[in-house]
């Protein structure tokens, strides 16, 4: 297992050190001019360059960067929120949305596994029915169809909860973001729990323990959903890109202050910060692939079999 | 001993009816296609999403050119050239210099008529996601054969840059192509280009390792056929039934994503519009003029649907399970 988890770890740091120089050739080596101001004079430019080290060979700005990647230096703006380290923005941002994420996760992983595990008992019936539209809906709609009808009901028609997020009222305002986030993976988890469970509650082994005269909660507690969760950590892997991207538009609807928005402001403005673009685009990376080892790790760890089969075949 | 040569008469049996009948068919004699036809009509929700897309197509098709007016154009009144006919309420039969014409889904804030921009924007966003989900499945679909045909070496290399690709969000492609790219329609359409080929790739490949074994590709090798040949002509029309499964989902994926890049402002630009760009505007006006919002999340959520429901009825009719048969 050790072995396993060293070979992961070790395959994903060396994925994020190549899309991470990628990215950086593609920045600093493709066309395009990092100062689009119209006031700056060609010397402004020069200079500004010169500070910046831009016309020192790729590689060995490369390897400046990196160092002060490490640490946590992702140096300033060209041209977004002039002269504050990037470090500093990002730290607000990512406050903002790991917390309403977070929120968002926990609520979806909730009432997800609620709703699946209430569906698959009442299998046929009119809970079951509303679980299959709810996760239909969910997966095939985009969500901020649904963001843009909540905040318009809730927020407009009703005035129940406040249109625009504040962070000094965290609680109160972040229920409407963070709902809407959550939708996707309600409805993934709720689908994918409902049919595990009523796989799982067909199989031998809950036969025969309800033949040995096991019922009702025991049963369900003991048997059914013990296997029954082991593949929705399979499912948490789409739902962290899902909430990458959701994440975007929620900000954007909501005008959280959050990483999404800074991504979508660093290029969708004017000009385009190019080393905004580079900090996010290695955040964004070091996220999804961090998520992607951890649950690879999960898996070996909560289900034995797939740690025999993998050490067997020497991991991969 | 009792009589044993009893003959039956026919008042011993009883016809069964309702729903205890059972009528056997048999799908041996029937071609792979047609059985797959059968399976696939005979699922409700999958014949749903069929005529759904067909309707959204067609409307995205005829829409515009049924409407007098053009997607872009202001709609003003002849009389009084100021007065632009803005913030008409579906059903549109409005009062006024404009009474007597027909707005159907009403008209936007700068008075433009919703019906032509809708079905122009499904239009658009349709068009992209087929030319990109079409060239993406080619090039999808050549380098998983190639990869998982050759495999050693050669399948271990393209695989290697598969991981990388795929560990990369679109998001910050997006983020890097709109650096030299100007943003718009070719943003988008790069980008898709750039993310969806992966799972066909990862689908293609699968097939490949399945029937890469197989006898018919033994005897064409003995025969002396190129890889290449055996490859193209030999294995892939094997494929081609999880490949055209996988493009159902990647287009409402493709749709989708068009949406949301045009929806957060680097997608589709004005005038262009698509369906994304619409909810956008619908978004930003959702205030004062609420029902503009709601023509274009209908037909993005009816493709959405439409194509979900026909990819998991593909899926399942070419794969049947025994139960289904």
């Amino acid at each position: 297992m050790a072995k396993y988890i060293l070979k992961r770890v070790a395959t994903s740091l060396v994925t994020l050190f190549l899309i991470t120089f990628m990215l950086f050739v593609l920045v600093r080596v493709m066309p395009g001019n990092p100062f689009p101001s119209e006031r700056m004079s060609a010397e402004q430019i020069a200079n500004k360059r010169a500070e910046m080290g831009l016309d020192d060979p790729v590689l060995v700005q490369f390897f400046r960067y990196i160092g002060g990647v490490l640490h946590g230096d992702f140096g300033k703006g060209t041209s977004l929120y002039f002269g504050a380290p990037i470090k500093t923005v990002i730290a607000t941002c990512a406050y903002n949305s790991f917390s309403i994420g977070g929120i968002a996760i926990l609520e979806g992983t909730a009432v997800g596994l609620l709703l699946g595990i209430l569906a698959a008992l009442n299998k046929g019936r009119f809970l079951d029915g509303f679980c299959t539209v709810f996760s239909i809906l969910g997966v095939c709609v985009p969500g901020y169809v649904f963001f843009i009808l909540l905040q318009y009901c809730f927020s407009f028609k009703i005035s129940l909860l406040p249109y625009f997020f504040d962070p000094s009222q965290f609680l109160y305002s972040s229920v409407l973001p963070s709902i809407s986030l959550s939708l996707f993976a309600m409805s993934i988890i709720a689908r994918f729990t409902r049919n595990e469970m009523v796989e799982v509650m067909d199989s031998d082994y809950v036969h025969l323990a309800e033949s040995k005269g096991m019922t009702g909660g025991l049963l369900v507690r003991r048997h059914v959903l013990r296997n029954a969760l082991i593949p929705i950590v399979t499912v948490i892997g789409p739902l962290v890109v899902n909430l990458l991207t959701g994440a975007l538009v929620v900000e954007k609807i909501y005008g959280i202050n959050g990483i999404g928005k800074l991504m979508v402001d660093s290029i969708a403005g004017q000009g385009v910060d190019y080393n905004y673009v580079l900090a996010l685009g290695i955040l964004y990376s070091a996220l999804y692939i961090g998520t992607m080892l951890l649950i690879d790790i999960l898996y070996g760890v909560i289900d034995p079999r797939v740690r025999v089969a993998a050490s067997g075949k020497g991991g991969a | 001993m009792a009589d044993t040569t009893y003959t039956p008469v026919a008042g011993d049996f009883e016809l069964l009816t309702g729903r205890d009948v059972v009528a056997d068919e048999n799908f041996a004699s029937q071609g792979y296609w047609k059985s797959v036809a059968t399976i696939f009509f005979r699922n409700r929700r999958a014949v749903v999403g069929l005529v759904l897309v067909l309707a959204v197509i067609a409307l995205a098709v005829l829409g515009p050119l049924l409407s007098p007016y053009a997607y872009d154009q202001i709609i003003r009144d002849p009389v009084n050239e100021a007065t632009v006919a803005k913030g008409i309420a579906p059903p549109g039969t409005a009062q006024g210099p404009f009474a007597g014409k027909l707005f159907l889904f009403g008209t936007d804030d700068l008075g433009r008529d919703l019906w032509t921009r809708t079905w122009q924007g499904a239009r658009v966003s349709l068009v992209i996601a087929f030319v990109t989900i079409f060239i993406d499945m080619i090039i999808g679909m050549s380098y998983g054969l190639i990869s998982g045909y050759f495999g050693g070496i050669v399948d271990n290399v393209m695989q290697r840059f598969v991981e990388v690709a795929v560990s990369i969000p679109s998001l910050v492609i997006v983020a890097v192509l709109a650096i030299f790219m100007p943003k718009g329609m070719g943003l988008v359409i790069v980008t898709l280009l750039l993310t969806e080929w992966i799972p066909m790739s990862k689908i293609a490949r699968a097939e490949m390792l399945k029937l890469k074994e197989q006898e018919y590709v033994l005897a064409s090798r003995t025969l002396g056929a190129k890889s290449m040949h055996i490859i193209f002509r030999q294995i892939l029309p094997n494929t081609i039934g999880p490949i055209i499964t996988q493009m159902m989902f990647s287009i409402p994926m493709a749709i989708f994503t068009e949406a949301f890049l045009s929806f957060v402002g680097v997608g589709i630009m004005l005038p262009q519009c698509s369906v994304g760009s619409l909810i956008s505007t619908g978004f930003n006006n959702i205030s004062t003029l609420p029902y503009q919002i709601l023509s274009p999340i209908l037909v993005l959520a009816l493709q959405m649907l439409g194509f979900n429901f026909i990819g998991d009825g593909l899926r399942e009719a070419l794969a049947p399970r025994l139960e289904d048969m």
